[in-house]
C-alpha cells in the first residue's frame, strides 16, 4: 500500500464554475475516497416563505438557479397550482413546454462549452457558448430576460409568443441544428476529446439506484428515467423518448447531454406546430392556498423536487425545493474513486453541478 | 403522443419506531430514495422521506411527526444518499437525528444562526 495523503480540492479552483470543497484521499496520485463539504454560499431561500407571500415567491424561487430559473419559477407555480386544484390553458401549457426546453438547450450548451473548456479545447468551448447565445437571444426576444425570464405565474404563464416569434424560434433551431452537427462530431470522433472521456469515470447502473442520482447522470449509466414521462405542462401531447446511454462513463455523460439537445430540438417543434390558438394564458387563483403538495419536474441537471404546505395564509407553512445536484454529490463521490488524480476535475464537470442550485 | 407515467403520490404517515423498518421495505422493494426534508409547524416537526421508482414514477413519502425534543433515527446507514439530507434538517431545523454516517456538526452551510427554521428561543 502507497502513502496516503488528502489534497483539499476547491472552493476556489479554475475548474469549478462554483465552489464545492472536496477533500481527496489520495494513493499514488490515485483517489481513495472524496469528502465533499458545501456551505460556501447558501442564502437561505426556503426561509423567505416568512417574508414573501404565495405569489412573491414565484421570483424567489426562479432566482434559486442562474441556469434553469424557468424551471424553478414553473416547478414553484405548478406545485401552487395543484394546492388550488386549478388546471391552466392548454396555450399556456405549450408555451412553458417551449420555454422550458429551450433553458434545457441552453444550459446543456453550456455545459458542453464547460468539459470543453475542461479538458482544455478552448476552441470547441467558444464554439458551444457561440450556440448558446442564440438561444438567449430567443429567450430574450420572447419574455425580455435572457436568463431570468419571470414569465411563470400561478395559473399561468404572463407573456405570449407571437406567430413571427415561432418563426424566427423554428429558424433558428435549423440553423443550431446544423452548427450542432459539426461539432458532435469532435465531441464523439476527436481522439483527444475521446481520451480523456471514454472509459473514464464509470458509474455503474446499480450504484445509480443505490445512491439516488438523477438525470442525464442517471440516463448515462443506463436508468431511463426522465420526469416529463409525469405529463406535466404540454408533454403528454408530445412524442420523445429518453435519451439513455449503457456505456456509464463521461463520454456517455457527454453522448446524453448532446442528444438530448437535439431532443429539445424536436420538442419545440412538435410543439410550435401544436400549440393551440387561444387567448387565455392564466387560469385565475382565488384566495389563498390551503393544502400541500409535492411536485417533480425534469430540470436540465435531472429531477427536481418541489413541496409546499400552506394553511390558507398569504405566506406558506413551508416550500422546499430539492436540486438535481444536491442528489448527485453522493454519486459524484462514489465515481471519484479509484480515478486518477488529474481526471478529478473532468469528473466533477461531467455531473454538472449547479452549487447556487444546490445551496439555494 | 408520448406514454405518461402519473400515478399518484403516496402519503404515509408513520411513527418515529416504524421509520427504520419502512425506509427498509421501501429499499427492498426497488425504490431510491428521492429526498428528505423537514417543516417546523405547531410546535412540532414533519418530516418527510420521498421514495420514487425509476421504472413506475411512482412517488412514496413516508411522514413521521415528533416533538421538539424527541430523537430520530438516522436512515443513513440503509441509505447512504440521504447524509446530506439528514445534515440539513438537523442544522436548519434543529432536528434531533442520532448517528448519522458523517455528521457534520450543523457545519453543512457555515451559517451563524443556530436552527434558523426551527423553534426561536425564548428570550
Amino acid at each position: 500500500m502507497g502513502k496516503r495523503s488528502v489534497i483539499p480540492y476547491g472552493p476556489q479552483h479554475p475548474v469549478l464554475p462554483e465552489p464545492i470543497h472536496l477533500d481527496l484521499v489520495i494513493e499514488d496520485e490515485r483517489v481513495m475516497e472524496a469528502i465533499p463539504s458545501i456551505g460556501f454560499i447558501h442564502r437561505g431561500l426556503e426561509s423567505l416563505v416568512e417574508k414573501r407571500d404565495f405569489n412573491q415567491m414565484t421570483y424567489v424561487v426562479e432566482r434559486t438557479c442562474g441556469i434553469c430559473s424557468f424551471g424553478h419559477g414553473m416547478g414553484y407555480c405548478e406545485t401552487m397550482e395543484r394546492i388550488f386544484d386549478v388546471e391552466i390553458p392548454d396555450r399556456a401549457k405549450f408555451l412553458r413546454t417551449i420555454w422550458f426546453e429551450l433553458s434545457r438547450m441552453h444550459s446543456h450548451l453550456l455545459w458542453l462549452g464547460l468539459l470543453a473548456d475542461g479538458f482544455g479545447f478552448e476552441n470547441l468551448f467558444y464554439q458551444c457558448w457561440r450556440i448558446r447565445e442564440k438561444v438567449l437571444d430567443l429567450q430574450e426576444m420572447t419574455c425580455g430576460g435572457r436568463v431570468i425570464f419571470s414569465v411563470n405565474t400561478i395559473g399561468g404563464v404572463l407573456k405570449d409568443m407571437t406567430s413571427e416569434h415561432m418563426q424566427i424560434i423554428l429558424k433558428t433551431m435549423d440553423e443550431i441544428e446544423q452548427e450542432l452537427k459539426t461539432i458532435q462530431k469532435t465531441f464523439f470522433e476527436d481522439y483527444t476529446v475521446l481520451s480523456r472521456l471514454k472509459g473514464v469515470g464509470i458509474m455503474p447502473k446499480e450504484k445509480i439506484n443505490e445512491l439516488g442520482c438523477v438525470g442525464p447522470f442517471a440516463r448515462a449509466s443506463g436508468v431511463a428515467v426522465d420526469m416529463r414521462k409525469l405529463g406535466y405542462a404540454a408533454y403528454p401531447m408530445i412524442d420523445f423518448e429518453p435519451v439513455v446511454s449503457e456505456d456509464c462513463d463521461s463520454y456517455a455523460r457527454c453522448y446524453v447531454r448532446l442528444m438530448e439537445i437535439y431532443q429539445s430540438i424536436d420538442i419545440i417543434r412538435q410543439a410550435i406546430a401544436k400549440i393551440p390558438s387561444e387567448t387565455d394564458l392564466v387560469t385565475p387563483v382565488k384566495g389563498n392556498p390551503n393544502g400541500e403538495a409535492f411536485v417533480r419536474l425534469e430540470q436540465p441537471r435531472g429531477e427536481a423536487f418541489y413541496y409546499a404546505k400552506a394553511s390558507g395564509k398569504p405566506n406558506l407553512e413551508r416550500m422546499r425545493v430539492r436540486t438535481p445536484t444536491f442528489a448527485n454529490i453522493a454519486g459524484l463521490c462514489e465515481m471519484l474513486k479509484n480515478t486518477e488524480l488529474s481526471d478529478v476535475g473532468l469528473l466533477i464537470i461531467t455531473i454538472d453541478p449547479c452549487i447556487s442550485c444546490t445551496e439555494r | 403522443m408520448s406514454e405518461v407515467k402519473n400515478p399518484e403520490n403516496i402519503l404515509e404517515e408513520i411513527e418515529v419506531s416504524d421509520l427504520l423498518f419502512r425506509a427498509m421495505e421501501l429499499k427492498k422493494k426497488g425504490y431510491r430514495f428521492s429526498q428528505a426534508h423537514a417543516a417546523y409547524i405547531e410546535g412540532k416537526y414533519e418530516l418527510s422521506y420521498s421514495f420514487s421508482d425509476y421504472e413506475t414514477y411512482q412517488l412514496h413519502n413516508l411522514r413521521v411527526v415528533c416533538d421538539v425534543d424527541q430523537k430520530v433515527p438516522s436512515i443513513t446507514e440503509i441509505i447512504p444518499a440521504a447524509v446530506f439530507y439528514e445534515n440539513e434538517m438537523k442544522e436548519l431545523f434543529g432536528v434531533k437525528i442520532e448517528l448519522i454516517s458523517t455528521d457534520l456538526d450543523n457545519r453543512l452551510y457555515r451559517i451563524n444562526v443556530e436552527k434558523p427554521l426551527g423553534p426561536k428561543e425564548e428570550a
